[in-house]
């Protein structure tokens, strides 16, 4: 079955094409040899264990079925209505909802910010781009879990910096992290300075690509540098803005290291966010059926904005 | 004269907004080298002097690496993001390179699956990863963390982008003079790949030593446990203590700032063309 | 009865390995040369916090004693302790000894991960329970079973500034809830803006149960089935707890936002805190000098008449886990480290209190006036209840707490919605003893 392939009906491109790749091993086009690890690798520890979350998210498995198999229960949608409807709800609509202000606030907070300075840097009276562009890329290369640590402190209410500079401005301080209303601001304010140094250099790339005859014409036609940007810069960045904006919201919903360690999710759980519940129900309390669910929810909801993002693509490239 | 007061103004802006996002780092590397229990005093009450006069010191450092053991989670670190960049360098490579220019059967299907992947959020697959891993008998050792990223949907991606523009008639001459597809993949592809390589590379190492969550979850004991997670445990026990906690910051993210200031080209060069291909 | 069914084939729990030998093979040689396997044997023991450094010394000491055993130490922080133990429980990566916090005990010898030690222990053994806080030891029995060895105790007292008490008009600490409000109260009107009387980390759990155990509450009713925080009594105890944070007595932070509590202190930014044994080596230290004298401890009020008012039985107890192949080399650790001599020199190193009565008669204990207090509490104590879920339902306690303190619902409310929580938590201890019940009848 193998020997008769299709592509010897199909006409062949070149001779020595067929002939590289019908040398087989086994059996096998040599494609199959070069693939072979690396799906392996991502089916059997990416794919296989992710479908299979399904099947956990369906029972109660817990430490006791972790000790003993036969204290494990098939519980059908339970795990779902506990934490859509019942004891659980509460705090997995708390999660949902921080992470949701998280993204939906934080993730535009990021990408104009991201913006802001990608112009800043392009103007034609900027000196020491290359620099000043790897001054601003540096938080993102730093480590998640120390620059927390360090914010922790500096958002501490007595001694913190962030404080201090505005009482210099005269202004009441604040606490940051031990405020329920304060916390995930404190959090956004955080990971806006952490990550849009990513999705600077990713604007900067798209501006670099507008063709310079557009401005020069926008120019002729007397268009000032505010209509220039509205009328030539956005709608050329839109795909890029499409992109840029879905792959940081999607990367958002994944909230999870900072409050970790600034917060453990608190002041009233108002930095708890749906991966902390996942990781504590899972590997806090071992409660690997109600944490699956989660996770399930949290897959879905990454569906859904990726095909939003599809949608998106299609509408800008119409 | 105008544009001159607007270049001014313009780059002092630039420079200022440089400064105030570089003061967390400045101020985490500051507060490493003061003597314990001095960080925070800047606000102390207006009609107290500060009880420590600043001072400089090493012993944070000293403290970190001889009672708190970082020599050997700094080792684990390396170690662990070493193997990860090597091991996915080499299958990521390989199946991006035979998704682009190798014909097999089913493999635009394969690759249209792949990326559909994509969406699947990390976090998914952890709960039963770890009762695999566990039924492996490896938990709590390296390649616990090893062994789930020694090969990713976005390398493959990103190399056979990459492959895409290698021309079909090199690979076809060598073809000619007889030289096996595992050759041509060594002598030709490779050094073709290399600047995607490093990109990637790069990319993955930063991923490997920065990554919190999964080790956190699968690195039980001390012995393996990578620099992020020791010290966001450490942290947990030494609120207090400011300063060694700065000093563990420092030691964390250095590396990796380092790497970054040797290699910003081919990273930052990277992500702008992932960008515009992508 | 509270333990669920242990597992008798092991082949459910033992992973097969055979498939995977050279993975197996490429972790060994990954993980550093391993000490040959001749007469020498190495037991892996986990201390928590630290405990890991400071009994150090006295490993060295066991290892002169014990040539052929070498003991390895990790030491595992406090906050993750008991994720990382259920993780490695999980993962097959337990060690062979372990300090084990007592509420814990129920919890790992449900899941079957604690070795029964009714063979070592007696009354003719060199550890006999006659040699210890019968209070403590009885902690570390579930269904008479006993699955560890007191290594020290714990107890909450209260941590005061005796100058800054006096100050407010207060020669002695209060007795009784209503004399420690009215000492709170004049306290607090001589604090300076951002200092408070009491300093109560809104997110520990122990300050609200303990005050619940003054008050008589049992907070699980029907055999550990169901919750009962919203009874009458630990709602007395609620109320008096919130009501603290109210009045602005004590600042609505998390321990997490303390970064310098001896600063503080020394301040007089909090003049009251309920602590336990380890701080006073803390304080001790990192209390400069002149403030010698000018804090103190005392045993915690009560409610109405009695004094001192109760606290929480708390401590760590040594435990052998099942998983382990060298139980014989671990527990001449155990033995080691639980005799007397041993827990006075623990003691000196760590500020930790010995569970064997027998040590507290030495010159060191005897003449601490720090510790007279909890000399005194010690007597006064009530483990917390023994159902394997009490630290998920611990974490809840505080958050109902925070919700109550920041005025997010009332009290009363707070304690409803616990208890449905907590309802929840229990719901596979109602299965399991239901299934025990049944199996029984057969």
């Amino acid at each position: 079955m193998a020997q008769t392939s299709p592509q010897q009906l199909a006409p062949p491109r070149s001779r020595a094409a067929r002939r590289g790749s019908s040398r087989r091993v086994l059996g096998l086009a040599p494609g199959w040899w070069f693939t072979a690890p690396a799906l392996a690798i991502v089916t059997l520890f990416f794919l296989v264990p992710a479908l299979a979350s399904f099947v956990l998210s369906v029972t109660d498995f817990d430490i006791y079925a972790l000790a003993d198999l036969r204290n494990l229960r098939f519980v059908g949608l339970d795990n779902f209505r506990r934490i859509l409807v019942g004891e659980q709800s509460e705090l997995f609509w708390t999660a949902l909802g921080n992470t949701c202000f998280f993204v939906f606030v934080g993730g535009p907070l990021s990408v104009a910010v991201s913006l802001g300075f990608a112009l800043l840097l392009e103007a034609k009276l900027t000196r020491y781009k290359g620099a000043l562009r790897v001054v601003f890329f540096a938080p993102v290369v730093t480590t998640l879990v120390a620059v927390s640590i360090t914010w922790r402190y500096l958002y501490d209410v007595r001694g913190g910096l962030m404080n201090h500079a505005l009482e210099s401005f005269g202004i009441e301080p604040v606490n940051w992290l031990g405020d329920p209303h304060w916390a995930m601001p404190a959090i956004i304010l955080m990971a806006v300075w952490k990550n849009f140094g990513y999705n600077m250099v990713i604007l900067l790339a798209g501006m670099q690509s507008i063709p310079d005859e557009l401005y020069e014409a926008a120019s002729l036609d007397g268009a000032g540098s505010w209509r220039r940007f509205w009328h030539v810069t956005l709608p050329a960045l839109g795909p890029t803005f499409a992109f840029v904006g879905v792959t940081t919201m999607i990367g958002y919903f994944q909230l999870f290291a900072e409050p970790y360690v600034m917060t453990r999710g608190g002041p009233e759980n108002s930095t708890y966010s749906l991966v902390l519940l996942m990781y504590e129900e899972g590997f806090r309390w071992w409660r690997l059926g109600a944490a699956s669910a989660v996770a399930v929810v949290l897959f879905a909801i990454t569906l859904v904005a990726a095909f939003g993002q599809l949608a998106l693509q299609r509408r800008a490239a119409a | 004269m105008n544009r001159i007061v607007r270049a001014l103004v313009h780059n002092g802006l630039l420079w200022g907004l440089a400064l105030v996002v570089l003061t967390p780092l400045a101020w985490t590397v500051k507060a490493s080298f003061l003597p314990a229990g001095s960080a925070m005093t800047i606000a102390a009450p207006a009609d107290e002097a500060p009880r420590d006069a600043v001072g400089f010191t090493l012993d944070n450092y000293r403290q970190l690496f001889s009672r708190l053991n970082l020599g050997r989670y700094f080792a684990n670190s390396v170690l662990v993001s070493t193997a990860i960049t090597a091991i996915s360098l080499a299958l990521n490579s390989m199946a991006g390179y035979a998704f682009a220019k190798l014909r097999f059967r089913g493999r635009d299907g394969l690759f249209k699956c792949l990326l559909a992947a994509l969406v699947v959020p990390l976090q998914a697959a952890m709960l039963p990863l770890f009762l695999m891993l566990k039924q492996l008998g490896v938990i709590n050792t390296y390649w616990a963390v090893i062994i789930p990223s020694m090969a990713t949907i976005y390398g493959i991606f990103l190399v056979r982008q990459y492959a895409l523009s290698i021309p079909d008639s090199l690979l076809d001459a060598a073809r000619v003079d007889g030289a096996g597809e595992g050759r041509i993949f060594w002598t030709v592809v490779l050094p073709l790949l290399k600047p995607v390589l490093a990109t990637l590379g790069v990319f993955t190492f930063l991923a490997a030593w920065n990554d919190f969550m999964w080790p956190l979850v699968v690195l039980t004991g001390n012995d393996a446990q990578t620099l992020p997670v020791a010290l966001a445990i450490l942290s947990g026990e030494h609120v207090q203590d400011v300063e060694l906690m700065m000093a563990g910051s420092v030691v964390t993210v250095l590396p990796a700032l380092f790497l970054f200031a040797i290699l910003q080209r081919q990273l930052i060069g990277g992500i702008m063309m992932g960008s515009v291909k992508g | 009865m509270t333990r669920c069914r242990q597992p008798d084939d092991r082949r459910l729990r033992r992973p097969q390995r055979a498939w995977c030998a050279c993975l197996a093979l490429l972790a060994a040689a990954c993980s550093g040369c391993a000490p040959s396997e001749s007469s020498q044997q190495t037991i892996q023991f986990w201390a928590i916090g630290a405990e890991g450094e400071r009994v150090a010394p006295l490993v060295e000491q066991f290892h002169r004693l014990h040539p052929n055993v070498r003991v390895e130490i990790q030491q595992i922080p406090w906050t993750a302790a008991h994720e990382k133990l259920l993780t490695a429980f999980a993962g097959d990566s337990l060690p062979d000894v372990c300090q084990l916090g007592n509420t814990w005990i129920a919890e790992f010898s449900a899941i079957g991960a604690l070795q029964d030690l009714s063979e070592r222990v007696g009354p003719d053994r060199t550890v006999a329970p006659q040699q210890f806080f019968p209070g403590v030891w009885e902690s570390n029995i579930v269904d008479g079973v006993p699955y560890g060895v007191p290594w020290y105790v714990d107890t909450r007292v209260l941590f005061y500034r005796t100058d800054l008490l006096a100050a407010a008009g207060f020669d002695a600490p209060p007795r009784h809830w209503d004399e420690w409000l009215e000492a709170m109260r004049a306290v607090q009107r001589r604090q300076a803006p951002g200092g408070h009387a009491l300093l109560m980390p809104t997110n520990e759990w122990e300050q609200p149960v303990i005050f619940g155990m003054q008050t008589g509450a049992e907070m699980l009713r029907d055999d550990g089935r169901f919750g009962d925080f919203s009874g009458k009594r630990f709602g007395r105890a609620f109320d008096f707890y919130v009501d603290i944070f109210e009045e602005g007595l004590a600042p609505k932070i998390s321990n997490t936002l303390v970064t310098n509590i001896w600063q503080q202190f020394e301040r007089g930014e909090f003049v009251f805190c309920i602590t336990g044994p380890w701080n006073i080596d803390q304080f001790r230290r990192r209390l400069s000098p002149s403030m010698e004298g000018k804090w103190a401890t005392a045993p915690l009020p009560g409610p109405d008449g009695e004094y001192p008012g109760t606290s929480m039985a708390g401590g760590c107890s040594l435990v052998l886990f099942q998983s382990s192949p060298r139980q014989d080399a671990a527990w001449q650790l155990i033995e080691f480290l639980t005799r007397p001599e041993q827990q006075v020199e623990f003691f000196a190193a760590s500020g930790n209190l010995p569970s064997n009565r027998a040590a507290w008669d030495s010159p060191q204990l005897a003449d601490d006036p720090y510790l007279e207090a909890f000399r005194v509490q010690l007597e006064a104590t009530r483990p917390l209840p023994r159902v394997p879920e009490w630290e998920q339902i611990a974490a809840k306690v505080w958050v109902a707490g925070e919700a109550a303190i920041n005025g997010r619902v009332q009290p009363a409310e707070a304690l409803a919605e616990l208890d449905d929580q907590v309802d929840a938590i229990l719901v596979k201890r109602r299965w399991m003893l239901a299934q025990h019940a049944l199996g029984e009848a057969e």
